[in-house]
């Protein structure tokens, strides 16, 4: 059988993905999403039609949206993660022992439980006691809250008709605001590549520049997503991602990761020229 | 209603239908206009899409003619009279200013007077600069801690028939922009006893024909004619709007006044969008305003959550000049966290990419629609508590005023066209008389109307206006730093 998965990166630029089969399919008043089963990626999460978690990569994309805040904020405690139903993030936080609490805010039930059920791999943490998951739109579960979180963790990947709030300036605010004053956010911040990603990646940097003292730009390699090559932010109220990096204390951690390492982790703040230029046009627009 | 010879079928959209068919007959066109389905346009096609430009036709026998509908239009227009209870609808592409100043063209002319509030859109006081008719204000009561004027008192309406009963209109919003008002259907009876038509501005109301638990619509109060902006609250394309008609006014007579003006070459984007969206409404209309209700509730609930704004709704009214409330309009009272409603406004868009309807003095806008969802309106309510978080300031300073009420000395058209003394800065104008309008758009509520004297408190407000960034508009200067007034001293 020739069945195929196709994502267009840009109008003239296409990823196709054989498959086997089709898992799953629902269409709700947000998205629609689908899991599919490959020879190539194993299992993977598609929303609107677009990849956003495959069997084979997804740790990557987790374990770079989640160790390098963590092990640079001296003690996390209480982490809000926006998005993330797939589970990865949760299941890679969870692998912290201090940490008390994690509140996540999906939007869409369905995803949560669609990736119980068909993505164990990624989702197995999602009931864990520390996890509480709440439905509810991202800007109205933040805008009243203030100086509650150590990490927020924006995993937005075209989540919500196509990430959109959560790439706006309300939504920084309130999440400086809902951060300790030793707070840090994460987020991802697309592909420089592409014309139409590299948009979207200098205004999520500008936006976030406007709130946050501390914003810098770091770099994974990512197979399924455009281009291949992803970028995320950091942004923070006080630590420096490298210099305030604690790398004796994580690995006295002992968590076993197959990306992320506290060396990779200094490497990856270093950006090839072009990527340091665009983001450079964005810092020096005068406000 | 009006409409007894038969039950027409909603489901139909004649216009549409025949756009289809012309479509799928590949007709060859030696006829205007000349880009000829687009091949002779190229970028206007890839701006546009090929659907589009391909419905950009000319008026013909398949597709009848609007200057003088007697096929489809004529069956398109008969399905909006009977869906919003009218005696005749008619299909306006001049934006419904055209269908306000066919109103006032229609039921008034020179030396005659006609009973207006002083709010009116400035379409309203073109057309008397147009026809020479004598305006009658009624000046509006105004909301103290707002600013905003508000609907006609009924004892004032009645002040004025009375000071006035060779008055031949009566002209009423329904509602004003910020979604206020009169009790219509008692300013009918009050007409319709003295002799005079009812004329209805409802750019602000297409939902009242629809929604359930609205205020009442011109049509079902007994109105003369009614102006309805099919493309802001109705979902068509802009420009497009709906001129009604009650059983007292001759259809033939109003399409005359209408052909005065109008364009020969009415485009058939706009009346397939009145087609369109008239069947729409028809069928779906309820379920969708509730749905709007819905929404301008909830971002009325969050917003008065956040200390410092308020968003007013139905608690304003007051049985007289709040007769009643349109709660489908989401107006955010500003002035307490410091900023001017033109600030909130400039912020909403340069800051955070969210552009709202208006900001005046006091008061931000969001127009809430058809088209809108929760997602959207989070944002608007997340960005509104940001503002407050980054912006707020003490708010000593600001004026609190929106309507100064006009002294008028002539009518508009004998100042519009007297002899005048030109360009004159504006700060030296102080008691002379003005020959043109000076306006904030949006709302396009004039300031000053031709025939009104310019007091120190105008000059004030034009340059608080200014200064705050509200866009100034209506004057010979561009830059509004010169009035042109009558010559003689009055």
């Amino acid at each position: 059988m020739d069945f195929w998965f196709s994502e267009l990166h840009t109008p003239s630029v296409k990823l196709s993905v054989q498959v086997d089969r089709q898992l799953y399919s629902e269409e709700n008043e947000y998205i629609r999403l689908d899991i599919f089963e490959s020879p190539e990626f194993g299992r993977f999460l598609t929303v609107d039609g677009y990849i956003i978690t495959t069997e084979r990569d997804e740790f990557i994309y987790h374990e770079m949206i989640t160790h390098i805040p963590m092990a640079v904020h001296p003690d996390p405690k209480r982490v809000l993660v926006f998005g993330a139903g797939d589970g990865g993030v949760v299941r890679e936080l969870l692998k912290y022992p201090n940490l008390q609490r994690i509140d996540m805010v999906e939007v869409n039930e369905g995803v949560v439980e669609a990736c119980m059920k068909y993505l164990p791999f990624c989702a197995s943490g999602l009931e864990d006691p520390r996890v509480t998951i709440y439905s509810e739109n991202p800007l109205r579960f933040i805008r009243h809250i203030e100086n509650e979180y150590d990490v927020i963790i924006v995993d937005s990947a075209g989540f919500y008709g196509p990430g959109e709030s959560l790439l706006s300036r309300e939504f920084y605010g309130s999440c400086c605001r809902a951060l300790k004053e030793d707070g840090i956010m994460v987020n991802q911040h697309q592909s420089p590549f592409y014309d139409e990603d590299r948009l979207e990646t200098q205004k999520a940097h500008k936006r976030i520049l406007e709130n946050f003292p501390i914003s810098r730009v770091y770099q994974a390699h990512i197979p399924s997503y455009p281009s291949g090559y992803w970028l995320f932010g950091f942004a923070s109220k006080l630590y420096h991602p490298v210099k305030d990096l604690h790398s004796r204390r994580w690995r006295s951690l002992g968590i076993e990761t197959r990306y992320y390492t506290t060396n990779l982790h200094r490497g990856c703040f270093a950006l090839p020229a072009y990527v340091e230029r665009m983001l450079e046009d964005v810092e020096n627009i005068p406000d | 209603m009006y409409n007894q010879k038969l039950l027409l079928n909603q489901q139909r959209a004649p216009i549409y239908e025949a756009l289809e068919e012309f479509r799928r007959n590949r007709v060859v066109p030696f006829d205007v206009p000349g880009h000829k389905r687009g091949r002779g346009n190229p970028e206007l096609v890839r701006l546009l899409g090929q659907q589009c430009v391909e419905l950009d036709v000319n008026s013909m026998k398949p597709l009848d003619n609007l200057c003088h509908p007697v096929s489809v239009i004529k069956e398109a227009e008969e399905l909006a009279a009977e869906a919003f209870g009218a005696a005749y609808a008619f299909l306006m592409v001049g934006g419904t200013t055209s269908s306000v100043q066919t109103m006032v063209l229609t039921a008034c002319k020179r030396g005659e007077k006609i009973i207006l509030p002083r709010n009116v859109h400035r379409s309203v006081i073109n057309a008397l600069v147009v026809n020479g008719a004598t305006p009658i204000y009624v000046n509006p009561d105004v909301d103290r801690t707002l600013g905003i004027a508000l609907g006609m008192k009924l004892s004032q309406v009645e002040r004025a028939i009375e000071e006035n009963p060779d008055a031949v209109a009566i002209l009423v919003n329904n509602p004003t922009y910020y979604g206020i008002c009169s009790n219509l259907k008692r300013i009918v009876e009050l007409a319709h006893a003295n002799n005079m038509l009812v004329l209805v501005d409802e750019a602000h109301g297409t939902h009242f024909y629809f929604g359930e638990d609205m205020p009442i619509s011109a049509m079902a109060a007994g109105a003369d004619m009614a102006s309805v902006s099919m493309h802001k609250s109705g979902g068509s394309l802009t420009q497009s709007s709906f001129l009604l008609i009650g059983p007292k006014v001759s259809q033939g007579y109003v399409r005359q006044v209408i052909n005065l003006t109008q364009t020969t070459s009415a485009s058939y984007l706009l009346l397939a969008s009145l087609d369109i969206s008239r069947r729409n409404l028809a069928l779906r209309g309820k379920e969708a305003f509730s749905e709007v209700k819905r929404i301008a509730q909830y971002a009325r609930t969050e917003i008065n959550k956040i200390d410092g704004y308020y968003a007013y709704g139905e608690e304003l009214i007051n049985g007289d000049s709040i007769y009643d409330f349109d709660t489908t309009k989401l107006t955010v009272y500003t002035l307490d966290i410091g900023l001017a409603g033109i600030e909130v406004y400039d912020l909403l868009r340069d800051e955070y990419d969210i552009q709202v309807e208006l900001g005046d003095i006091g008061n931000i806008l969001a127009y809430i629609s058809i088209g809108d969802r929760m997602r959207e309106t989070e944002r608007l309510v997340s960005a509104l508590h940001d503002i407050k978080r980054r912006y707020k300031r003490d708010k000593s300073g600001l004026l609190d005023r929106e309507y100064i009420s006009p002294q008028v000395v002539m009518t508009p058209q004998e100042a519009f066209y007297a002899a005048k003394e030109e360009m004159i800065p504006l700060e030296q104008t102080e008691g002379r008389i003005c020959t043109e309008f000076v306006m904030c758009y949006p709302p396009g509520i004039p300031i000053l109307a031709p025939g009104e004297r310019i007091t120190g408190e105008i000059i004030q407000y034009i340059l608080y206006a200014k200064e705050k960034g509200c866009q100034i508009t209506g004057t010979e200067d561009e830059r509004v730093e010169r009035l042109n007034v009558i010559k003689e001293r009055l």
